[in-house]
């Protein structure tokens, strides 16, 4: 893992005491609301319905016990005993006082994290494929490049005041886990056919108001020129992107208003300008930066595949728990563990401060004290041997960390809605919850098989349902809850918007409205192999319409 | 009848609060000084001014409610969530300490 080295730690303190003294500052009335309000939101402060909230950035989403321990003493004493993690693969507190925000982020850097850049229109928190260096597809390891742009863009100048929040993932993977077509710039770390590395470079994605699938403006960028090209789009962006509308002040909008070809030219001619300056990346920076993420050394464990069948045979919980959230790793000996934070009837992406411990400590005895984060709002052990993965189960158990969905219809993301968020219209997580119980039988989920659902409380999409299978956008119609349906998206390597089904559905109906989409699919597909997905490629939105709208649905 | 009250988070730790009719900031919106006229509404618009110049308070508005007995019913289910707490944890916000209480 990363390490902060005395620039990182200086820094990220004097950010600290900068803050601390922004906050006494404010408690004593010597700044306005006005004033502090974007002081706050740069070090990660929001206020939303209940009390302020801190958003904790958690970088390409990986994590060492040590951190996640922090994380849950902080739930434990400043919080109300949990914390929430988010599609952004950060961690927000939803109960923190202010007074006490500059003793957290104290907390927070004595073990090198902090809450920059989780908002304001600056680059975010820079996020990964939640497999990174474990995945057994994986061409390389995509966070050395993330943990570069992290550093680079860190209070970047140039970069503090861009017409719009600005969001970057990279994946490592022809299967992209990390949705980079749905973000600002989404980077996919491959091979040449001479062997060398470099990225396909897509930009303008992102979801919000104006759904947009990125487009791809370079097939293959050295990895030597990921600052300079990406300088090199920042500055056409900061240059062109519009400030007059907020609501059009994405790069998405000035992709979509430029034209992909015009603007591949624009960035292509300012990187020629950049491309042999400062920026470009020297070998032995790359290696340094390299060498913090080498794989672990993992001992030789082939026992674990003869005990594997054996246990497997002797319980059908774990059997299905290890089917569904065990993922082939690059060591045959070792599999990769999501752990579901999607109890059934559960709020997704909850963690209680006593099971971010009990993570913890599994993560230090048997995943080589890695732990990430996903942007499904699950956890993950990257590094679990074959042969432990029975005493991993148990421990998970203990705690109700062990709901075999990773993938399934009950693995629902969604935002947290109106029930804490001060831009949210309608409620997500009730209704993820009443969805998770009514498809909660875990032959039923077996039987839909892969099933993303999405459900976001307003239009801003965190809940990413513009890519969900089946996705879900609260809105608030002559003040009631209304939720609108979508068909169809997908954030991975063939990115698509969902396509809105119709009219929309009260909160009594919407469960119901889920079913009857569902039960079509059922009644349509071609075989249980073919998933939810791949039949509505297939047939399309009419049979689904069909059997929500017709006059007999309506009747019925 | 829908009538008025001033509704507010606190600076220090952001809790929901509502201007009472003893001019101090409340934790429940039961006391919530009521306009029930324009004039009334314009009075809890200049309070509100004032409490966020004496840095009180933060994110101040006037609200919708309607009067239900003795107890005062915030129209829109954004207020009726910031007045009781979050629908999925009544173990947590103001519902904590008013167990009769529903939100939706």
């Amino acid at each position: 893992m990363y390490r902060y080295d005395e620039f990182d730690h200086a820094f990220v303190s004097a950010r600290v005491e900068q803050f601390k003294d922004q906050v006494e500052r404010r408690l004593a009335g010597e700044l306005t609301e006005d004033q502090f309000r974007p002081l706050r939101l740069m070090n990660g402060v929001y206020l939303q319905l209940h009390a302020y909230m801190l958003r904790v950035a958690i970088p390409y989403g990986t994590l060492s016990s040590r951190q996640m321990r922090k994380l849950a003493h902080i739930a434990r004493h400043y919080d109300r005993g949990y914390g929430h993690f988010t599609t952004r693969q950060n961690l927000q507190y939803n109960w923190p006082a202010l007074k006490d925000m500059p003793k957290v982020l104290d907390e927070l850097a004595s073990v090198e994290m902090h809450a920059l850049q989780t908002s304001g229109n600056c680059i975010r928190n820079v996020t990964a494929d939640h497999f990174a260096g474990a995945a057994a597809d994986e061409v390389a390891d995509p966070r050395p490049y993330a943990e570069i742009l992290r550093q680079w863009s860190s209070m970047h100048p140039e970069f503090s005041y861009l017409p719009r929040k600005f969001k970057i993932a990279v994946t490592g993977a022809e299967r992209d886990r990390a949705a980079i077509q749905v973000h600002d710039i989404g980077l996919h770390l491959k091979k040449n056919d001479a062997g060398e590395l470099g990225f396909a470079v897509y930009v303008g994605g992102g979801q919000g108001r104006t759904p947009m699938v990125a487009k791809k403006i370079r097939d293959f960028l050295p990895v030597e020129d990921l600052l300079s090209y990406t300088t090199a789009i920042m500055r056409v962006y900061n240059l062109n992107g519009r400030r007059d509308n907020k609501y059009k002040a994405r790069i998405k909008i000035l992709v979509h208003e430029t034209g992909t070809e015009e603007l591949t030219r624009q960035v292509e001619a300012e990187w020629q300008v950049l491309k042999e300056t400062d920026l470009k990346l020297p070998q032995k920076d790359v290696d340094a930066i390299d060498s913090y993420f080498a794989p672990p050394s993992l001992p030789v464990r082939p026992e674990g595949w003869s005990g594997l069948a054996a246990a497997r045979k002797a319980d059908h919980s774990f059997s299905t728990w290890v089917d569904q959230n065990v993922t082939p790793h690059k060591n045959p000996d070792y599999g990769v563990v999501t752990i579901s934070l999607k109890p059934i009837g559960g709020i997704p992406g909850d963690a209680t401060d006593a099971q971010m411990d009990l993570v913890a400590d599994i993560a230090e005895k048997f995943s080589q004290d890695e732990i990430r984060v996903s942007h499904e709002q699950n956890l993950v052990l990257p590094h679990v041997a074959i042969a432990d993965l029975r005493i991993v189960y148990d421990l998970l158990l203990t705690d109700g960390l062990a709901t075999a969905n990773a993938g399934l219809i009950t693995d629902i993301i969604a935002c947290p809605g109106l029930d804490y968020c001060a831009l949210a219209n309608a409620r997500s997580i009730p209704v993820a919850q009443r969805i998770s119980e009514r498809f909660g039988k875990p032959e039923r989920q077996a039987d839909i098989g892969e099933l993303k659902i999405k459900i976001s409380g307003c239009i801003n999409a965190c809940g990413h349902h513009h890519v969900g299978h089946i996705g879900i956008l609260g809105v608030e119609k002559k003040g009631e809850e209304l939720y609108q349906i979508s068909l169809g998206g997908s954030g991975d390597e063939i990115c698509t918007i969902g396509d809105i089904t119709g009219r929309g559905f009260s909160s009594e109906e919407i469960v119901d409205a889920v079913e009857t989409i569902v039960d079509r699919y059922l009644d349509i597909r071609t075989d249980k192999e073919e998933n939810f997905l791949a039949t509505y490629r297939r047939v399309g939105a009419a049979p689904f319409k069909d059997a929500l709208y017709s006059e007999a649905a309506n009747a019925a | 009848m829908s009538v008025k009250v001033l509704t507010a988070n606190r600076l220090t730790d952001g809790e929901a609060v509502w201007l009472g009719a003893n001019g101090e900031w409340l934790e429940q919106i039961d006391g919530a000084l009521i306009a029930r006229h324009a004039e009334a509404v314009s009075a809890l618009e200049e309070a509100g001014k004032a409490a966020i110049k004496s840095n009180l308070v933060i994110d101040v508005n006037v609200i919708d409610v309607e009067e239900r007995g003795t107890n005062l019913y915030p129209l829109r289910l954004r207020e009726r969530i910031r007045q009781l707490g979050p629908t999925i944890r009544l173990d947590l916000g103001k519902q904590a300490e008013k167990p009769k209480a529903t939100a939706a």
